[in-house]
Parts: structure tokens; C-alpha cells; sequence
């Protein structure tokens, strides 16, 4: 019993602490927030010029953020891996 | 599980889909550039006409045309391409991943050499993508043996 109230009451003071930092946010679809206004001009106005590359969604995935598209590429490879050292059984 | 069902509606519909899927995934690839697609969504389109295969006709049809060694090389040679074109750049004086570096040793600006740079990566992201669908799908489906399997609990009460 005592401890189903503390496991609530802890669970009531991490949500008011959740719902403190969610007034910082900025607002939904605002064109002033920080996502907006950092890199996001950047790549849209000299996204063309820079990569040669029309679709931009391209040259954001596999130019400017290279690095995460080589290790999304390295976890689909390591997750195969691992289904494979799982399942496979080779006939003895 | 997996065994050829011998039915002609099937494997011809799927004998005349499967080569147009594969040149649509080939085209999401090339296309990646202009319009909405790249390695990813065309690893997973090559991915479903192999799928296709192996539900439309059976699992040896499917390790005839693709082998499991050639899978597993696949699996392997995507990732090695994109890290490749990575060292390339860094080889020739540039950032790793920096394409702009690659018009040294290609016949364009630095501007286009980014673009086949890019095509680049994206072809090894497809291969890698390809390989291990194909892989994962076969592992699960005959639960890692790779061959035909008959499911013994619908062998009994099934009788036709």
C-alpha cells in the first residue's frame, strides 16, 4: 500500500515537472523558433548552389548530414547481423 | 511454410510484376536526386519483388537467383561503398564524406562532383538495404533452416 503511493506520487511530481519544461517549448508551427531560424535557411536558400541537387530532403540526408545516414546504413547492416547470428541454423 | 503452390494465375502475374518492380526500384534510386525516393525506399521496392518471388513461387527459385553467400557479400559491400566514397574524400584532401573533394579525380566542378558523390552513397545505401530485407524476411520466415518446411500442425486436420 505504501509503496503503490509513493510509486503514484512519484509518477504526479515527474509529470509537474514534465508539464514545467513544456512551457519553455516554442510554439507549435511557429516561424520563429529555433529550428527554423538556425540551419534551416541556410540549406533551403544554398541548398541548389552548394550540392547541384534539386530535392532537397537529398541533399540535407546525404550531404550535409552524411554521418547519420553512413550509421543508419551501419545499424541496418549490424540488425541484419544480428538476425542472422539468432535464427540461422546451418545443417549439421 | 514455403513450397511452390503450383498455381498458374500466381506465378504469372508475378512472373510479368516482378521485373517491373525491380526497374522501379532501379528508378527510385536514379531518382532520388529530382523527386521524392533515394536507397532507402528502393532497397525496400528490390527487397518486395524478392519477397514476391519467394511467396509466388518457392524458397528455391528465390536461392537460385540470389544465394545466400551473394546475400550476405551485399549485405557487407553497401556499407563498404558508402564508407569507401567517405575515405576516398579523405584521401584526396578533404573532410571524410566531403564529395566536393572527389572532383580531383572525376571530370566535373566541385559543385556536380557532390551530386555523383551523393548518387554514390546512395547506391550502396540501396545494395545494404536490399540484402538485409531479403535476409531478415528468409531467416524469419523459415525460422533460420533456409529450406522448405511443411507446418506439421496444418498436415493433420487439413485433409482436402
Amino acid at each position: 500500500m505504501t509503496r503503490k503511493f509513493v510509486g503514484i506520487l512519484i509518477a504526479v511530481i515527474a509529470l509537474i515537472a514534465l508539464m514545467q519544461g513544456l512551457k519553455d517549448l516554442p510554439k507549435w508551427a511557429d516561424p520563429n523558433q529555433p529550428a527554423s531560424i538556425h540551419v534551416s535557411p541556410r540549406y533551403i536558400e544554398k541548398g541548389i548552389e552548394e550540392t547541384g541537387v534539386p530535392n532537397i530532403v537529398t541533399a540535407v540526408l546525404a550531404d550535409y548530414r552524411g554521418y547519420d545516414t553512413l550509421f543508419e546504413t551501419a545499424v541496418i547492416f549490424t540488425a541484419g547481423v544480428a538476425v542472422m547470428m539468432l535464427l540461422r541454423r546451418s545443417k549439421r | 511454410m514455403i513450397r511452390e503452390h503450383e498455381d498458374i494465375v500466381i506465378q504469372t502475374v508475378c512472373r510479368f510484376f516482378i521485373p517491373f518492380m525491380q526497374a522501379y526500384g532501379l528508378y527510385v534510386l536514379a531518382h532520388g536526386h529530382g523527386s521524392p525516393g533515394g536507397g532507402f525506399q528502393g532497397g525496400c521496392i528490390l527487397a518486395a519483388s524478392f519477397i514476391l518471388m519467394t511467396i509466388s513461387y518457392d524458397l528455391k527459385e528465390v536461392k537460385r537467383r540470389f544465394s545466400e553467400k551473394l546475400n550476405v557479400l551485399f549485405c557487407s559491400l553497401g556499407v563498404f561503398i558508402y564508407a569507401g566514397t567517405g575515405l576516398v574524400c579523405l584521401l584526396l584532401g578533404g573532410n571524410f564524406l566531403n564529395y566536393g573533394k572527389l572532383s580531383k579525380i572525376l571530370p566535373t566542378d566541385p559543385v556536380m562532383a557532390r551530386y555523383y558523390g551523393m548518387a554514390a552513397i546512395e547506391t550502396g545505401v540501396q545494395i545494404t538495404v536490399m540484402a538485409i530485407m531479403v535476409s531478415i524476411f528468409l531467416n524469419l520466415v523459415t525460422a533460420g533452416k533456409h529450406e522448405e518446411t511443411v507446418e506439421e500442425e496444418d498436415a493433420g486436420d487439413n485433409s482436402k
